[in-house]
């Protein structure tokens, strides 16, 4: 039981350890941020989570349309759903961080904008499934569309972002925070915060891939 | 005796550059306001438990549900 789950129970300690030493560890002290610099092991850890979530998800689908088997249109599509989950709390948390730190839930800053579009190019794939009754035509043109999106995810929150003026870091003008996190940030959010909650999301969408795949084999029984 | 004057001189240097490193942490010469006391007077501490309580009491949630997935997987009920 144990050597298959060993990534479950990693998750588990790397997450706490995130939590723990996401409230007592050193951050520097910057006017406007004070405490809130600690949203970076949660809230940017969320984005982090959900690229790659979203990249499973296309690999799947690529596999997919070379094998045409359905379990990889299902793996494709629960790891899609899984990434919009995680870019949902990305943005309802940053949000939340906006509202005391730039001073407004919305200020229309690119990366915001980038995001929020990003996440309706995955919300139409969905729509877009469900507008198909054959499977085999939903799983097909999802799997085309999927890529798309995909690489949609790239001009919206990587490139354009940082060509314009942004409140967030890696644009032109404003926010040189990024400077100002030290390797004792570092230690809680590159081997805790993205790892582990990557991995806690990886873990509730094979749970979501399993019931799919008991509830089609339940339903080609019947 | 002058052993003991160097060290405390270099106690008080030692003293001023952890001063000046603190001085950094200011904005138009204040210092910026961390939670400093909060986690002074322990009560940070109390938080982090109700958190790492509530983040295990959910993966015990997952848990459960993933070891009842795998029972189904296998056939059982």
């Amino acid at each position: 039981m144990l050597g298959k789950n060993w990534w479950k129970i990693l998750c588990v300690i790397l997450l706490v350890y995130t939590i723990i030493f996401g409230f007592l560890g050193h951050v520097p002290a910057k006017p406007i941020l004070n405490e809130t610099i600690r949203n970076l092991y949660f809230h940017v850890a969320m984005w982090f989570g959900m690229m790659v979530l979203f990249t499973v998800s296309v690999v799947y689908s690529a596999i997919y349309l070379g094998t045409n088997n359905p379990v990889h249109d299902i793996y494709a599509l629960e790891y899609a759903k899984g990434g919009i989950l995680f870019g949902c709390l990305g943005l309802i948390t940053g949000s939340i961080w906006a509202r005391y730190t730039w001073g407004s839930f919305w200020s229309n800053d690119p990366k915001q904008l980038g995001a929020a579009i990003a996440l309706l190019i995955y919300f139409a794939y969905l729509v877009l499934r469900n507008s198909m009754t054959d499977m085999d035509k939903r799983a097909r043109i999802g799997a085309v569309y999927n890529v798309f999106a995909y690489a949609m995810l790239f001009p919206t929150i990587w490139i354009i972002p940082r060509l314009v003026e942004s409140l967030h870091p890696g644009g032109i003008g404003g926010n040189p925070v990024t400077n100002d996190i030290d390797n004792r940030m570092r230690v809680v959010f590159w081997p805790g915060a993205v790892p582990g909650w990557t991995l806690l999301g990886v873990w509730i969408v094979t749970l979501r891939i399993r019931l799919q795949l008991l509830a089609e084999k339940n339903l080609s029984h019947a | 005796m002058h052993k003991k004057v160097h060290s405390w001189f270099l106690l008080f240097v030692f003293g001023l550059i952890g001063l000046a490193g603190r001085a950094q942490d200011t904005a138009n010469g204040k210092p910026v306001e961390m939670a400093d006391r909060l986690r002074a007077d322990g009560k940070i501490y109390v938080v982090i438990v109700v958190l790492v309580t509530i983040f295990l009491g959910l993966i015990a949630y997952v848990i459960r549900l993933d070891r009842k997935i795998s029972r189904l997987e296998k056939g059982g009920k």
